[in-house]
């Protein structure tokens, strides 16, 4: 176990950019998100939640796949080269991390999506535990410890310090790297904060949600039922929730017209949106009401079906707090319970 | 809100109207969502406080196709944009019965913790029965407080009055929250440089996921099918694919809505990225006062808004020119 003092950060930044790419929150116009270092950038370690969840340093919400050009009558096929060189995400939360191995299940299973396995491979993850948890927090119901991040690089900020241990192999290595820059300390002002956190957690209104009812096998009852009605109404059928989310995992592939060429590129889809997996016959979800049930069974029904068990919701309670029409995963599951629907 | 929901009871019961439109309380303080409301029992769950922002006209397109009236709760600032649906005929007149809510301000949850509360259990002081100029805020972390302008959404600092424009009854007071200057910020903006003004909205719109929470929501924005929608259209609704491309969606969005826009503040309120939208209509309108004479979008149903109207008073192209060479 190491720290360092709050005000040498900006030193570690620099250091870890010498020889990684660092992604990190960054303030822009009063907005947090994870962003590329730059020696100006305003970072934001104190912001529990960034506005979009971090997913996008491994799955970003628009990247090119391949450029064709014509060149002399011929057509010239350009792919998109694969990240190798490694690079460091700090300060991703718990529940962040945790949506990173929901998206694992998507790209890394059979056939792997070469794109986020590259960027898997050479991402090195510096967790930072939460310390003042938010009332939309439920990150517990999915069995998520916020106070010790699951990463390379595990952090706390206590009283103006950062702690920092090293978890795996590829931790180790950047800890030795920026080893200049860090004391020894001990473990027991961690063990303490971290107890103080779980305290915190148990008082939070969402941390006894209850799942029971939601698994693989409820699909053909839950698909037909009917509250799927009345939920869906105050939708305004836009991104928010599905672009804020760490899980949602849904693209489509487009084609840029570049003008003598085509720029093939993927970027985030919603289901929330009224071309969400549109083909050649039409689509096969023409109302809000079909679009809204997708996002939900999705993630309590079909993706626990096919993934052992796996939700594909982390409790991470960002479309909590950004939901326009105040809609939300949590009012979902506490509707279909309240109907004793169980 | 007693006196709101016993109305409510009545119309339905004696078949005025076939359903409530308001808002039903949420899971925390601060969440109450827009609802239907078919029976008098599910209204024991509908609300209408300081967080009752959500504006319910735009709903009132599709409710305008079903049987029977609606009853539909309108702020005053509310009740321009129905005005401006109606001019549109997008919605239908006959198949709303208006109940005309008093407001005091309406409150904004990001506003609210950006003071830094966090950990919210129990908001008070935000009902409509109460005095609206403290809210006691139970947290996780202790007992705080904000004031009731501090928490209040940009919009309601620049409220464009307590009149509501189109109502069948009134119910509950209003009042002034108008403390700010309305056409300051854009003032503001309009004294930069070039150079200045560019860097400002690019750190604004660079925020921008297109998750076109701003373009749903907006009662202005009410094409039945959007042409960022458009699978023929060579752009994108779902992600910008350069950075000029980021800020035209904005621009394209502020032209297509000048003119109709009454303000309601919609899209600011909406936007996850706290991205100033309403600077961009604001500007619009603030340009077509100082051109063709003060207008307001919404304040009369079936008004001609200058931009569509002709008259031989109206200012010559040339005018353009000469402000935009300032």
């Amino acid at each position: 176990m190491y720290k360092i003092a709050k005000e040498n950060l900006a030193s570690l930044f620099a250091l870890i950019n010498e020889t990684n790419e660092l992604y990190l929150p960054v303030e822009v116009a009063g907005q947090t998100n994870f962003a590329a270092y730059t020696a100006d950038a305003k970072f934001d370690l104190d912001t529990l939640k960034t506005v979009k969840s971090p997913k996008d340093v491994f799955f970003p919400q628009s990247e090119t796949l391949y450029t064709c050009n014509k060149e002399d009558n011929k057509l010239k096929i350009t792919p998109e080269a694969l990240v190798d060189a490694p690079f460091v995400v700090f300060g991703m939360k718990a529940c962040d991390i945790k949506g990173i191995e929901v998206l694992d299940r998507v790209f890394l299973s059979d056939p792997v999506d070469s794109f986020y396995a590259a960027r898997r491979a050479n991402g090195i993850i510096v967790g930072l535990a939460c310390h003042e948890p938010e009332e939309s927090c439920f990150c517990k119901v999915f069995g998520v410890d916020c106070t010790e991040p699951a990463a390379d690089v595990a952090t706390w900020m206590i009283e103006g310090e950062l702690y920092w241990k090293a978890l795996t192999e590829k931790g180790e290595k950047l800890t030795e790297a920026v080893k200049s820059l860090l004391t020894d300390a001990c473990e027991a002002k961690v063990e303490e904060e971290r107890s103080a956190v779980k305290a915190i957690v148990e008082k939070l209104p969402y941390s006894n949600l209850s799942l029971e009812g939601w698994n693989g096998d409820v699909l053909t009852e839950r698909f037909n039922d009917a509250l799927w009605q009345e939920l869906y109404k105050p939708c305004l059928a836009c991104g928010t929730c599905t672009f804020v989310c760490p899980t949602c995992q849904c693209y489509d592939i487009k084609d840029y017209n570049t003008g003598n060429g085509v720029q093939r590129y993927r970027c985030w889809d919603s289901c929330m949106y009224s071309d969400f997996t549109m083909m050649a016959h039409g689509n096969n979800r023409n109302s809000q009401m079909q679009r809204f049930r997708q996002r939900f069974m999705h993630k309590l029904v079909y993706f626990p079906a096919n993934n052992d068990g796996m939700y594909s919701c982390v409790g991470c309670g960002r479309c909590v707090d950004k939901c326009p029409a105040s809609l939300n995963i949590v009012k979902v599951i506490k509707a279909f319970s309240e109907k004793g629907d169980k | 809100m007693q006196e709101l929901i016993k109305r409510a009871k009545e119309l339905l019961a004696d078949g005025t109207v076939a359903r409530v439109l308001g808002w039903k309380i949420g899971d925390m303080p601060y969440n109450p969502e827009p609802a239907f409301f078919e029976t008098a029992e599910s209204l024991d769950k509908f609300v209408y406080n300081g967080f009752c922002g959500a504006n319910l006209s735009k709903y009132m397109i599709e409710a305008s196709k079903l049987e029977g009236k609606t009853l539909v709760c309108l702020k005053p600032c509310d009740s321009y944009s129905f005005n401006q649906l109606l001019t549109e005929h997008r919605v239908d007149r006959d198949k709303a019965y208006i109940i005309g809510v008093g407001c005091k301000g309406k409150l904004d949850i990001e506003r609210i913790k950006k003071t830094g509360i966090k950990g919210i259990i129990a908001i008070n002081g935000a009902e409509m029965t109460d005095a609206c100029d403290t809210l006691a805020i139970d947290t996780i972390y202790g007992q705080k407080s904000c004031s009731y302008s501090d928490g209040m959404l940009e919009r309601c600092h620049v409220c464009k009055g307590k009149e509501h424009k189109i109502y069948d009854e009134l119910i509950g007071e209003s009042r002034d929250t108008c403390d700010k200057e309305r056409f300051a910020e854009v003032a503001k903006i309009e004294a930069m440089s070039p150079a200045e003004k560019f860097e400002f909205f690019k750190a604004e719109l660079s925020k921008c996921i297109r998750c076109n929470a701003c373009r749903n929501v907006c009662p202005a924005c009410s094409c039945r099918k959007c042409v960022f929608d458009s699978t023929k259209f060579d752009s994108a609704q779902k992600a910008n694919v350069d950075s000029f491309e980021e800020k035209m969606f904005h621009i394209i969005r502020a032209f297509h809505v000048a003119g109709r826009c009454t303000d309601c503040g919609e899209c600011s309120r909406v936007c996850p990225q706290g991205i100033p939208l309403h600077l961009f209509n604001r500007k619009f309108i603030k340009d077509i006062n100082e051109i063709y004479g003060e207008y307001v979008a919404g304040a009369e149903a079936g008004s001609r808004a200058p931009l569509v109207n002709f008259t031989t008073e109206d200012a010559e192209p040339s005018i353009v020119n000469e402000r935009g060479s300032k």
